[in-house]
């Protein structure tokens, strides 16, 4: 089960290597995300997951809490 | 979704998960610099006006008209000692009688914007509403600024419409 976190652990996590996973659509990346994130949309986390690294903590994020 | 995210990464054997559960929106919200095609653009907050006088509501609204007037403004927003807005003195309400109290004459509880929000969606939510000016505030309401109309469209010319709108209908 995934941890929980807030802003300020997710930079302390960042800053100490955890990987940073927008999974809204491509599109909305384009447009804005945290800076160092990258984009696995929900619907291609299968198709993307050899690109994320099983050894680092991973981060995950959309747009808000709903 | 981040949690639809996180329990399929689980599925697949990923071992340490996290989830930012309050995610893009709170980032955002806390002024952070993001990356992308509209970390550039203009929003909110870089076109309301930090120059907006200001009052309290017991002040006398003949008062705060005069001052409204000298700093060559027809607008004022009300706020309470915190700075979080409580109501907004445009034209019509800075017309009314000279002794009134402000909290009598002003509009309460305007509908707010947060800083973030990119112009284009302002300034066509204000025109759309016929708003002419909107305050802009933090979360927890403390006032930014004040957006006028005028100003929003000028700045919105040539921005392009974004994939997600941000003026909630709660705002």
């Amino acid at each position: 089960m995934a941890t929980l976190i807030d802003r300020e652990q997710l930079q302390q996590m960042v800053d100490s290597g955890a990987q940073l996973i927008e999974v809204l659509p491509a599109n909305e990346y384009a447009e804005d995300h945290l800076p160092g994130a990258v984009s696995h949309p929900l619907r291609r986390l299968e198709k993307e997951s050899g690109q994320i690294d099983r050894n680092r903590p991973v981060i995950v994020y959309c747009w808000d809490a709903a | 979704m981040a949690p639809r995210a996180a329990a399929r990464l689980q599925a697949m054997g990923f071992r340490e998960i996290h989830e930012y559960k309050a995610g893009k929106l709170d980032w955002l919200a806390a002024g952070l610099p993001t990356e992308g095609a509209n970390s550039q653009l203009p929003r909110a907050s870089a076109a309301a006006r930090k120059d907006v006088p200001t009052c309290g509501p017991d002040e006398r609204l003949g008062d705060v008209r005069a001052r409204s007037e000298a700093a060559r403004w027809d607008a004022a927003v009300v706020v309470d000692e915190s700075d979080v807005v409580l109501g907004l003195l445009r034209a019509m309400e800075l017309a009314k009688g000279d002794d009134l109290r402000v909290a009598e004459a002003m509009r309460p509880g305007p509908s707010t914007f947060r800083p973030y929000v990119p112009i284009k969606e302002m300034a066509d939510y204000m025109v759309e509403h016929k708003l002419e000016s909107a305050p802009v505030t933090t979360s927890d309401g403390k006032l930014v600024g004040l957006l006028l109309r005028s100003e929003a469209v000028d700045l919105a010319s040539g921005c392009e419409d974004c994939a997600r709108k941000m003026i909630s209908v709660a705002e």
